[in-house]
């Protein structure tokens, strides 16, 4: 599968992984193994000094994985910006995973705060991998921003809906196409969903909850990354059009009957 | 001496620095993150940032998330 570059950074997987929701930590580790992955996002939270439990960071092999830290739990560009900061200021990387979304229950992103944000995030010296929604014009707005990518949700978060609105992300790929990345992120639930994401022609998936709460999360680790690389190699094998006639695949002429 | 230490109150027996506090909760520095009154300290500045009356401390680190 051929290497997909962001912001200078060369990965050889279109499959990025989330490290929240799994049974144990232990599986996670095992997952992201058999996905083959190498960048996974992680959030960023106060340490519990009654019971700190065991570090994250313990089943992560840094030599290994590349780490996005990602702003969830962020309701405005300031609260992004506060967290993005510290989350450099950690040591491992200036790249962040934009996430700002409201208090309501729907996971959906916040579209203005987030080019709010982002806008903060650049001019900060981030690298800004946006969580944004399906819209073609906040997708261009965060690319005017200077955003690394864009990383728009397939269906929201933790809903395994897949892509019900194709043609949207679809727009957005062509209006985002050359400048920047397309990272279909959220909402994925199946192989055949991410396989379809990277034929519209998204450049890689970002999953989470589908391998983690999946039966079997190492398996369906290892499916999801199948469902990436047939999908992008559909791509640049270029699909038959749609078509309302139908044509037979066997001659017409020379038949016996 | 109190202060907020992770949203919750806390009380010391004296002024203290950062270092000294993550000595007592014993905790391991690597990849925590401080914020010490909403600045954001480098691992250097754990000696000498001390921590007075009513001050806001925050130590954060990565976690499980998507």
């Amino acid at each position: 599968m051929d290497k997909l570059i962001i912001a200078g950074h060369t990965f050889s997987s279109r499959l990025f992984v989330g490290t929240g929701k799994y049974p144990t930590l232990v599986v996670m580790k095992e997952s992201l193994e058999a996905s083959g992955t190498e960048m996974v996002t992680v959030a960023l939270r106060r340490v519990n000094l009654d019971e700190p439990g065991e570090s994250l960071l313990s089943h992560i092999d840094l030599e290994k994985y590349f780490l996005l830290p990602n702003t969830a739990g962020c309701h405005t560009a300031e609260e992004a910006v506060r967290t993005a900061r510290l989350a450099r200021a950690a040591g491992l990387s200036n790249w962040v995973k934009l996430e700002v979304i409201p208090d309501d229950g729907s996971l959906l992103p916040d579209p203005v705060e987030t080019v709010r944000a982002a806008d903060m995030l650049v001019k900060d010296g981030f690298v800004v991998l946006p969580y944004t929604t399906d819209d073609h014009t906040v997708a261009r707005r965060l690319v005017e921003a200077g955003c690394a990518a864009v990383m728009p949700f397939g269906s929201a978060i933790g809903t395994g809906q897949g892509l019900p609105h194709p043609e949207r992300l679809q727009r957005l790929i062509d209006v985002v196409h050359g400048y920047v990345p397309v990272v279909v992120d959220a909402g994925i639930g199946a192989p055949s969903d991410a396989a379809l994401a990277m034929e519209l022609g998204a450049d890689a998936v970002l999953i989470n909850t589908a391998i983690a709460q999946a039966g079997d999360p190492v398996s369906m680790a290892v499916a999801m990354a199948l469902g990436v690389r047939a999908g992008r190699l559909a791509y640049l094998a270029g699909r038959i059009p749609r078509s309302a006639s139908a044509s037979p695949s066997s001659p017409d002429s020379g038949s016996l009957l | 001496m109190n202060f907020v230490l992770n949203g919750k109150a806390r009380v010391a027996v004296s002024d203290l620095t950062v270092a000294d506090l993550l000595r007592e909760l014993e905790l391991a520095t690597e990849r925590l993150v401080v914020e010490h009154n909403a600045r954001i300290l480098r691992a250097d500045d754990y000696a000498d940032a001390c921590i007075g009356d009513g001050d806001k401390v925050e130590i954060v680190r990565f976690v499980a998330g998507g």
